[in-house]
């Protein structure tokens, strides 16, 4: 017993003052001149096999295929909820929901940004895909395919309407998301949308606690109002949203005529369906202008204030970045603010860089969230002012309609729509004759 | 609809198709981009050996309830010692296969005799937790052969890796899956 100890004293006194962190080689390894001992190799299992990917970009791209076909054609609110229902299995419980066209955003922005990284062909699909989808077919990707939008639609069971008002506003914190995810992606911070995506940790069973909690909050909020996380959370709906807007084909909700019966608005659990507008009242006329001059004189002002302030939050919103932490706690050990050492800081002064080097990476990094700031904060405020903006301006429509942004394309209100579901019996009809 | 447009163009209907051909160009510039520097191959999660401080966070931070990071033992680099600083805790009572003389909460590694004075250590991954506590030990009297990898029949690849944000060292990195491994090699400082 006597003898270890002062083997161990003396091997640790020897060592620690060769220093270094890493283990050089010691003890040179044996020749094993005895015995003929094969010395084995580790074990190396490799990851999920390419082909597996490609074939998730191949269903991926038959899913909203699929989707485009039932919403557009086929029309039927049934098989839109079985294929709902098979891509929240595929692409939720067992793809595990990694990687999903809402955390593909940030894998493009940092490729754009970041000249070493390069995107893996699967993210670049899942990335592209559904919005090209968008701009011919509308949001086909949100009524199906979305594993997110699945998990919350299936357990819509009694919606709450929500005042337009507080839709919009609650909205804005899309854009805000968006904009703070494509801000932490381009400085190479954190992909956000990932750490606080709410259903892949349900998905998985497993995961930040936290994250789960607010994963079953949001579920029990998703029996009430119809898919929170779509239509106030998801950055990448504020994407379809807008081109969807443009898109060559849509949602309607009956192909014959309109007869004002107002059943289809009850049916849309997403407050998608715009109603007709009376005629413009012409005492309104030339208030309405002025405030529509107003309105557009304010944007930039909106977008340079927001892109401001948001400049200005760069020393807060910079620490999300790793080098800057942990120069602001190597800043505060060198001055004597602090005694103690953290993990990171130990790492720190094991690799032998300067302080110096450190600050200066850590004072590039801020100066980049203060340019990003204005970029992205100027998103927000462009968003809000073209809100604003939209409110103003008075559109003519004689009939009930999906809005262009906002329908998530479930198919819901077309079994809702009287004239629709005559048309639609009287297909089948002629379809079982024939 | 297109035919009707056609016939009958509008300025609202040329600056919405105008806007639509934009977007569609813009969507294929991007896809024209990524092309450029696209990679075949996905990318997978990995810690670099030489980096790594063994701080414990991969047992504590994978969404995994059972890390999907686990000790790796390089024998071509293993000393193949008596006293092994990886197996033996600070203060064992005894050199010997005891429980209470291991350093690993788990009991992962064993230990089985070769020649004198050699032992080999062999890692049980399905109870190694990924702690490091055996990877520090090797690396501060030893020679470093045990390290800490993501092992890739465990780990689901998360877009971000929670290890990743935690890691104190950032020694985590994006490799390409066909070498998804950064192994210890012999003959390396």
């Amino acid at each position: 017993m006597m003898r270890f100890d002062n083997i161990i004293i003396g091997m640790a006194l020897s060592l620690t003052l060769c220093g270094g962190i890493s283990g050089a080689e010691r003890f040179p390894p044996p020749d094993f001149v005895e015995t003929d001992h094969v010395i084995p190799s580790p074990t190396v299992p490799g990851p999920r096999q390419d082909i597996y990917e490609y074939l998730d970009a191949v269903v991926l791209l038959a899913a909203l295929g699929l989707s485009s076909y039932l919403v557009l054609r086929k029309r039927s609110r049934r098989a839109i909820f079985a294929l709902m229902v098979f891509s929240l299995l595929y692409f939720g419980f067992w793809r595990k929901g990694c990687v999903c066209s809402v955390g593909a955003i940030q894998n493009i922005v940092l490729s754009i940004f970041d000249r070493d990284y390069a995107v893996p062909i699967t993210v670049a699909m899942f990335f592209l895909l559904p919005l090209v989808f968008a701009l011919f077919f509308g949001r086909v990707f949100c009524a199906a395919v979305c594993p997110l939008g699945a998990v919350q639609d299936l357990v819509l069971l009694r919606a709450v309407s929500v005042p337009n008002w507080l839709e919009s506003a609650l909205r804005l914190f899309a854009y805000v998301y968006l904009a703070a995810a494509v801000l932490f992606a381009a400085t190479g911070s954190a992909f956000v949308i990932c750490r606080y995506d709410p259903f892949v940790a349900f998905f998985r069973l497993s995961g930040n606690l936290n994250i789960l909690i607010i994963s079953a909050c949001l579920l029990v909020i998703s029996v009430f109002i119809g898919r929170p996380y779509c239509r106030f959370i998801c950055p990448y709906g504020v994407l379809l949203r807008q081109l969807s807007r443009l898109s060559k084909w849509r949602v309607t909700i009956t192909p014959d005529e309109c007869i004002q019966c107002r059943l289809c608005e009850d049916s849309c659990p997403f407050g998608a369906i715009r109603k007709p507008t009376t005629d413009w009242p012409t005492t309104e006329y030339v208030r309405s202008k002025k405030r529509l001059a107003v309105l557009i004189l304010l944007l930039p002002v909106l977008m340079f204030l927001c892109g401001w302030a948001s400049s200005g939050l760069k020393t807060v919103t910079s620490r999300m970045h790793a080098t800057v932490r942990l120069a602001e706690r190597i800043y505060l050990e060198e001055t004597g603010k602090v005694e103690d050492t953290t993990d990171a800081s130990l790492a720190f002064r094991g690799t032998g860089q300067e302080p110096k080097e450190l600050y200066e990476e850590a004072s590039n990094i801020r100066a980049e969230f203060g340019l990003g700031g204005w970029f992205s904060g100027g998103f927000v405020g462009l968003m809000i002012g073209l809100k604003l903006i939209a409110v103003s301006v008075w559109r003519k429509r004689t009939d009930y309609e999906a809005g262009r942004a906002g329908c998530l394309a479930c198919g819901r209100c077309f079994k809702y729509c009287p004239k629709e579901h005559a048309r639609l019996k009287k297909l089948k009809e002629t379809m079982g004759k024939s | 609809m297109m035919s009707e447009s056609k016939n009958n163009i509008t300025r609202r209907h040329f600056l919405k198709d105008g806007f639509w051909g934009g977007c569609l160009a813009g969507l294929g510039g991007l896809a024209g981009f990524l092309v450029g520097k696209l990679k075949k191959t996905n990318t997978v999660w990995q810690i670099d050996p030489y980096t790594c401080i063994a701080c414990g966070n991969c047992a504590t931070y994978c969404v995994l309830e059972e890390s999907a990071v686990k000790c790796v033992h390089a024998f071509a680099v293993c000393g193949y010692c008596k006293i092994c600083f990886g197996f033996f805790g600070p203060e064992p009572v005894e050199i010997n296969e005891g429980a209470e003389n291991q350093l690993c909460p788990s009991g992962a590694i064993t230990r089985t005799f070769v020649e004198e004075p050699y032992y080999e250590y062999t890692i049980d991954e399905s109870l190694c937790n990924g702690c490091g506590k055996c990877v520090k030990g090797c690396n501060t009297f030893g020679n470093g052969a045990l390290f800490l990898q993501v092992r890739h029949d465990r780990c689901l690849n998360c877009n971000e890796c929670s290890i990743a944000a935690a890691c104190p060292s950032q020694a985590f990195k994006r490799v390409p899956a066909d070498e998804p491994y950064l192994l210890k090699e012999a003959g390396h400082s």
